[in-house]
């Protein structure tokens, strides 16, 4: 990546960012009503707790939906399309917004199995991306 | 003022833990304010639908109100931000009072504060999107990435396609063509805008609005003044804001949107329904966003946009004529202004080559938050 934008993590998603730092991805779990949450919020939706535990989840999950980029105006992301940017639905619940890494854009379609991978940035920031997860039926 | 004296009251108060270097975020302050403003009210969140904020100097985002309605799990009828510095907290107060006056709420929570000495820096300057450092890395870096993600989700759950997409630009492109203040005025076909390249697959150019200069204003008054003045009044008849989600990647769902609960509320104070509405000037950043749209405005059943749109059913001498004035695809942007001036050029009868004849009724949308916001408009 030639330009890449590194993710600023503060008081509310650092936990999520050092994780995928050591190769693993956290979710935050409600300790009051069990939910999974992304991205890393303060406090659950569900139930309003602000009671919470980060959670190594299996990275594992499907194609929800999917756009592959062909122009952008910003700088030095020209040279990148096209790129797959796609919303991937968790095993655990949670969608996650990353993209498809390793395939041809043309060959990505809903409902695909993935598991996440860590793509490096900077030498200390890593993104969680996902790449397919051969032999897997496909789900919608 | 002398008539709502009295008639409003404070109900429930909270404040968050207080302190130098708490090391916690000001949305998690402002989150915890709001729990205990609401637990000291005795409401359940399901009764708050108003809601003001204002954002943490620190994280300066856009859309702040909805992004903490999305967090408190409620869909507020009414909501805003304010930005008035160390005034914001008392003129809250005031824009609570007018909207509950004004009918659109029943109970409106106001937060405001900010962690002024755990904040990071604004690194980046200007106003941010709360999740961006959950976007902006994967590239996801403009509109059309967003909007295509739930265009996307709309072809894979009811079968839309690219050709229906077209026909929402070839409509507004040919009303475009009778407005002599368009800027996109040349014809287009659907061969036209099949041919056009991809820009965020499945958006091709030619589904997306360009970027374009312009500005609308709007003048408001009593019907009773309205009498008086130059032109035959163009009543508000509806008003409806609806809230789905301020982010769409984690939207319950991606195509039954916020225009759903606007048009509702805007129906349900006019008194009419879809059928007694003879126009439409409805948000076009992106062609899809017609037929969600005209879907949740209950034009046609869920899923059934796309085939709405197609055979000249919203082109002037159709069923439905929408965005007579070109809309934000071919007349200019403008944030969606001139869809409003254009609704009410439509009722004066004003509108010349484009005016659909005998217009009694239009409505209006306005959205945002990839179709998670929505403030819909009905005139007369």
């Amino acid at each position: 990546m030639s330009r890449p934008i590194i993710p600023l993590a503060n008081l509310d998603t650092k936990a999520f960012w050092d994780g995928c730092a050591r190769g693993e991805l956290l979710l935050q779990r409600c300790r009051s009503c069990d939910a999974y949450r992304h991205p890393p919020a303060p406090i659950c939706s569900h139930c309003l707790s602000a009671q919470h535990e980060w959670v190594r989840v299996t990275g594992r999950g499907s194609v929800y939906t999917f756009v592959v980029v062909h122009e952008t105006r910003v700088r030095g992301w020209e040279k990148l399309v096209p790129y797959v940017l796609a919303v991937v639905e968790l095993e655990e619940g949670p969608r996650i917004l990353s993209n498809i890494v390793n395939v041809a854009p043309e060959a990505v379609a809903i409902g695909m199995p993935v598991e996440v991978t860590f793509a490096e940035l900077d030498g200390t920031t890593k993104l969680p991306v996902f790449v397919l997860r051969e032999g897997k039926e496909r789900r919608s | 003022m002398t008539r709502i004296s009295g008639r409003y009251a404070i109900v429930g108060i909270g404040d968050s833990d207080v302190g130098r270097h708490l090391g916690r975020s000001g949305m998690a302050l402002h989150l915890e304010a709001a729990t205990r403003a609401m637990a000291d009210a005795g409401l359940d969140r399901s009764a708050i639908d108003g809601l003001i904020t204002r954002p943490s100097h620190g994280t300066p985002q856009f859309n702040y109100s909805a992004v903490l309605a999305g967090q408190l799990g409620i869909e507020p009828s009414y909501f805003t931000d304010v930005a008035l510095g160390g005034a914001s907290s008392t003129s809250m107060i005031i824009d609570a009072v007018a909207a509950l006056e004004a009918g659109l709420c029943t109970a409106v929570l106001c937060i405001n504060g900010d962690a002024q000495s755990s904040r990071a820096p604004n690194r980046r300057g200007g106003l941010v999107n709360w999740i961006e450092d959950f976007e902006r890395p994967f590239g996801m870096l403009g509109a059309p990435e967003s909007y295509g993600l739930a265009a996307r989700r709309h072809m894979h759950e009811y079968g839309t396609t690219s050709q229906q997409f077209g026909a929402v630009a070839v409509a507004c492109r040919k009303h475009a063509s009778l407005n002599p203040a368009a800027t996109f005025r040349t014809p287009m076909t659907l061969a036209d805008h099949q041919a056009s390249r991809f820009v965020a697959e499945p958006f091709r150019l030619l589904d997306c609005c360009p970027v374009t200069d312009g500005a609308a204003a709007i003048v408001i008054t009593s019907a009773e003044r309205a009498r008086d003045l130059a032109h035959a009044p163009v009543y508000l008849l509806g008003l409806g804001q609806g809230f789905t989600h301020s982010d769409l990647a984690y939207s319950p769902s991606m195509t039954t949107v916020a225009m759903r609960s606007a048009a509702e509320r805007a129906y349900a104070m006019a008194k009419l329904g879809p059928q007694d509405i003879d126009l439409a000037e409805l948000y076009d950043c992106f062609t899809y966003v017609v037929i969600v749209t005209l879907e949740d405005y209950g034009f046609c059943k869920k899923g059934e946009g796309g085939a709405f749109v197609e055979g000249g059913r919203i082109e002037l001498g159709g069923a439905l004529p929408v965005n007579t004035g070109g809309g934000l695809l071919s007349h200019g942007h403008a944030s969606g202004t001139l869809l409003v001036t254009e609704g009410a050029i439509q009722i004066r009868g004003a509108a010349g080559a484009r005016q659909v004849a005998g217009a009694e009724t239009a409505i209006v949308s306005g959205q945002c938050g990839v179709t998670g916001i929505n403030v819909c408009l009905i005139l007369g």
